[in-house]
């Protein structure tokens, strides 16, 4: 929702009144300084203390203290050790990207152009599985993929699934519960941009003999590319540091670097390697966002 | 053919129609295993009807008490960062300051930051700082992480804002003070509470974060994050029901007020706050 702030229309300052105190020129400041203050302090200096801690001695203790070491040897030794977890992180939220787009496209052009009336009701209904509890609605997948449940056993019945294979604690469960965990935040967006789409357009297109497809992939498809690429970013950032899904719907095989994260702070207390993973997840992720904002800039002026 | 052709008018609202029961279907078996009496800790099916979980919501203490925690760190946190956020707003989008696209990254960041990087590194700085984890930890991590979300969304109501009826109000002789207090704020309202209710509703369902700087506090996605390995008692799910409820109850009624709001005055400007800011 929010990562088309600066790409979208940006807001005029709007034009100084003639007549300046210097009461009136220290105003803003007044007003930015306290929440500026806790945007610092608590979001910009603890970034710092992140990156400080991935170069702490890896041979200290939380109980002994860590001693500053420039160990620049935490980052290639946490590579080493979870490459595997790094990799099913970006392909386990690069797959429900793909899923959720195959889904979210439809339903966003479908609200946007077809609904009428119904749209606020349909709008509503995208958003309404986040008016209850994230890990409430994730243990509820639990309960519909459970080894007991109709739809383990209606595909059993139909010979889709072995008679003793599983959904829950597969890659698959992950994937699934990604998908619908942050399918919204791509919705949202892409709704956003296919509703102010101009008709016209794509009558026009038809007058010229252009056929539906090409009428999409010509007119729609690069109209609707500010939502989708806000959408994607929205739902790809998350994806890929969420540890909740794989936690709770699949197994020890299916961890995501976020699992590892967590237990390396909060189970094994190894600071420096859960820094070192954290900050080499949050550089992972600009890289790819940035290329992506690359391709997909050519690709609009194109 | 006439069905095919049916079929060709209608596939994208089909296909929409389906990915909106996948969207709800989680929501339909939370309310449903409501009302389940489980056959054992760890089982997640439904077994029997019975409405003993509606009735003793809080059989389990320790998970009311997670949840009273969530409302009061949800409460404070939404005013800590509403008054914050909707301050930077105005200096936004109301001055010309010199650092502006400064402070627009510093808003923008947080938002594009996994939310493991944020806790494990306030984790890191509290640890380093020696301040023991706990209510207040968690409060400043969520005052963080929601002052963004307010100040983007105060700031789409605030610029789609008429500045002319400001102007009207001092062509009248209104001082400063008045024009804001009968004319700006009222207009901004919608704005602010849209933005505390996107707070409360980070703030309360927030676990990443929470998990990394709650020390032994448990808010109520820890409880459920804690029995998930232990088994979910089922009031759980009468909580996830109830808030869907009082989250649908409200979205109701503020569209209700919305469209009597409309028709009663044309003052309030274009009603797209919502959609500029998605």
């Amino acid at each position: 929702m929010t990562l088309l702030a600066p790409t979208g229309s940006g807001h005029p300052p709007p034009a100084p009144p003639a007549a300046r105190s210097g009461r009136r020129r220290l105003l803003p400041y007044l007003l930015l300084l306290p929440g500026a203050a806790w945007l610092l302090i608590f979001f910009g200096v603890p970034l710092v203390q992140l990156a400080a801690a991935s170069l702490y001695d890896p041979t200290g203790s939380l109980s002994t203290g860590y001693a500053m070491t420039w160990a620049v040897g935490n980052y290639p030794d946490v590579v080493q050790a979870y490459w595997p977890q790094f990799l099913r992180s970006f392909g386990y939220a690069g797959l429900a990207l793909v899923v959720a787009l195959l889904l979210g496209y439809p339903l966003a052009y479908a609200i946007a152009q077809k609904a009428g009336r119904w749209k606020n009701l349909l709008l509503v209904c995208v958003v309404a599985p986040m008016f209850t509890s994230f890990l409430v609605r994730t243990l509820a997948w639990k309960t519909i993929l459970s080894d007991n449940g109709a739809l383990v056993g209606l595909l059993r019945d139909v010979h889709l699934l072995a008679p003793d294979g599983r959904l829950l604690a597969t890659p698959f469960a992950v994937v699934l519960g990604l998908t619908y965990n942050f399918l919204p935040f791509l919705v949202l967006p892409l709704y956003a941009s296919l509703e102010r789409l101009d008709h016209r357009l794509l009558e026009a297109a038809t007058d010229l003999y252009a056929s539906p497809v090409q009428a999409f992939r010509r007119v729609t498809l690069p109209l609707s590319m500010p939502g989708l690429v806000a959408g994607t970013l929205l739902f790809f950032i998350p994806a890929s540091g969420d540890y909740i899904n794989a936690e709770l719907l699949g197994t020890p095989n299916e961890y995501m670097i976020g699992n590892v994260i967590d237990s390396a702070f909060l189970v094994r207390l190894d600071y420096p390697q859960g820094a070192a993973l954290s900050f080499l997840l949050m550089a992972a992720i600009l890289a790819v966002v940035f290329d992506y904002l690359r391709r997909a800039g050519t690709e609009e002026v194109l | 053919m006439r069905v095919s052709r049916w079929l060709a008018d209608r596939w994208v609202m089909i296909v929409a129609l389906l990915v909106l029961g996948y969207l709800a279907l989680p929501i339909l078996v939370v309310a449903a295993l409501s009302f389940n009496r489980p056959s054992s800790r760890l089982s997640y099916d439904f077994n029997e009807f019975t409405m003993d979980n509606w009735r003793q919501p809080c059989a389990t203490s320790d998970m009311c008490d997670a949840v009273v925690r969530s409302v009061q760190i949800g409460f404070l946190a939404t005013v800590v960062a509403t008054v914050l956020g909707t301050l930077m707003a105005f200096a936004l989008v109301r001055h010309r300051f010199r650092g502006r696209s400064g402070i627009n990254v510093l808003i923008f960041l947080p938002m594009a930051t996994p939310e493991l990087v944020m806790g494990t590194s306030l984790l890191a700085l509290f640890v380093s700082a020696g301040v023991p984890q706990g209510f207040w930890t968690i409060l400043i991590a969520h005052v963080m992480f929601c002052v963004s979300f307010v100040v983007v969304t105060v700031k789409a109501r605030l610029a789609g804002m008429d500045r002319r009826l400001e102007e009207a109000a001092m062509d009248l002789y209104a001082n400063e003070w008045q024009t804001f207090r009968r004319i700006t704020l009222p207009l901004v309202l919608p704005g602010i509470v849209a933005a505390a209710l996107l707070a409360f509703s980070l703030s309360f369902d927030d676990f990443i974060i929470t998990n990394f700087n709650a020390g032994t506090t448990v808010t109520f996605p820890m409880y459920v994050w804690g029995a998930a390995q232990r088994g979910i008692p089922p009031q759980v799910n009468v909580i996830g029901t109830a808030m869907f409820a009082v989250a649908l109850l409200l979205v109701g009624l503020s569209s209700l007020r919305g469209r009597r709001a409309r028709r009663a005055n044309l003052l309030a400007g274009p009603p797209g706050h919502l959609r500029r800011s998605s």
